[in-house]
């Protein structure tokens, strides 16, 4: 979707604060979140591609004024109603009005959480052959799907070349709709930058993504 | 099972002073006790996690392994993940994990324009500054605008490539190894490794430097 989480190239949101000394959270309510989160993802709850679109419907001027886990929070709440695990009556109440729905992989206990501690697998059989190879020139496709994607916008009718591959993955753009991993070709693709931004871009910069092959032709 | 909340706020505030968020997160919470699909000692599990176990100091391990030993140099640009695997005292590390080298003529820089992708088992959670906007709408447009907020900058002819991490690939930048160091042991050069210089927003430290 064209939504404000599409950030790549946009203009005036200011200068980047480093903050010396950045604790892991600053609050405690942040990693009851992040934690909520994981949780409920080893779970079965969501997969990460779901949890993402969530977080990209949260309305803009919320989703830009709001912090990074308040944005979690938002988009657990509602993805866990959406999905049936708990009704805005519970939320309201703030407490457990319905019986439980069964969560695919069960609740996850403590002495399971080091497994969650690492990424998760991506990479699946190839169903079909690439159809790229390193070095073709490729073009961005003008596409902009109300739903999931991975493509930015700042990439989409631009010309790059193919400099990666690394295998086939689970497609976010059919995960996170929930209608199946739909395992598809991966590539670094890299633009130049001035393709991507005009001639008053810097000379010196190229971008890459990362770019499932639905999002490719050739160019 | 009631749910005590108490049981793990260690540093509780007076209720009063709880904000409308705090509340929101413990009533969450509360629910997804209530209903069986969180176990609260697995979250302060998860939390201790992230906040002990995983964080720059992994990165910076490999970093300096690099620097001193040319064979797990390549190992880790042809296959970061798999290299890595290799070392036992590393934190575990997830597929597609791609190590960029720094070079005299290209400097890297690592973004996820789209969310917050990192490569977190390497560097920890990601700074706010990683995952806000200034950071995510700018650093493929402007990088060098970007570098000079954090007091970088390079070469006016140095190429400059930004890794968008799009993907369930995450990408680790490997720093030039600083002048200086020759004979040091891999414990001393990890000192010099920070974290931004493997996100590649910075440099890592200069011997004898004022850090």
């Amino acid at each position: 979707m064209n939504g404000v989480h599409d950030m790549g190239g946009m203009d005036g949101f200011g200068k980047v604060e480093p903050e010396p000394n950045e604790p892991v959270f600053h609050a405690e309510w942040e990693s009851r979140v992040l934690a909520m989160v994981r949780a409920m993802g080893a779970a079965g709850a969501f997969n990460i591609d779901t949890s993402r679109f969530y977080r990209e419907m949260i309305p803009p001027h919320i989703y830009l004024s709001s912090s990074y886990y308040k944005k979690w929070f938002l988009g657990l709440e509602e993805m866990l109603i959406a999905k049936g695990y708990l009704t805005r009556e519970e939320v309201a109440a703030g407490h457990a009005l319905q019986p439980a729905k069964a969560l695919k992989h069960g609740k996850l206990e403590r002495d399971d959480v080091e497994r969650t501690m690492v990424r998760g697998k991506f990479a699946r059989p190839a169903p079909a052959p690439a159809r790229f190879k390193i070095g073709d020139r490729v073009r961005a496709k003008n596409i902009h799907p109300v739903t999931h994607t991975r493509l930015p916008r700042y990439v989409r009718g631009h010309v790059g070349v193919v400099e990666l591959n690394h295998g086939c993955h689970v497609f976010p753009d059919s995960a996170a709709m929930e209608r199946g991993e739909n395992p598809q070709w991966l590539y670094t693709v890299v633009f130049e930058g001035r393709d991507l931004w005009g001639e008053d871009g810097d000379p010196t910069l190229k971008v890459s993504i990362d770019a499932f092959e639905p999002y490719l032709d050739p160019a | 099972m009631s749910h005590d909340h108490d049981h793990h706020h260690h540093h509780d505030h007076d209720h009063s002073e709880l904000s409308e968020t705090e509340l929101r997160v413990r009533a969450l919470e509360t629910i997804l006790t209530e209903k069986g699909y969180v176990e609260p000692a697995a979250l302060d599990a998860i939390i201790q996690a992230y906040e002990t176990k995983i964080g720059p100091h992994n990165g910076a391990r490999v970093v300096a392994k690099a620097w001193t030993d040319p064979a797990f140099k390549q190992a880790l640009l042809e296959d970061g993940s798999k290299a890595i695997g290799t070392l036992g005292h590393v934190s575990r590390v997830g597929d597609h994990l791609v190590v960029v080298e720094n070079t005299p003529e290209r400097h890297n820089m690592v973004v996820c324009t789209l969310c917050s992708c990192y490569p977190w088992e390497m560097l920890g959670l990601p700074p706010v500054w990683y995952k806000a906007a200034p950071y995510r709408s700018r650093a493929v447009k402007d990088p060098r605008g970007v570098l000079a907020d954090f007091d970088v900058s390079l070469p006016k002819d140095m190429e400059i490539r930004v890794w968008d991490s799009t993907a369930e690939t995450r990408f680790l930048v490997l720093p030039m190894r600083p002048e200086g160091t020759e004979g040091w042991s891999e414990e001393q050069l990890a000192e010099l490794v920070t974290r931004d210089s493997m996100i590649g927003t910075g440099f890592p430290k200069t011997p004898g430097a004022p850090s």
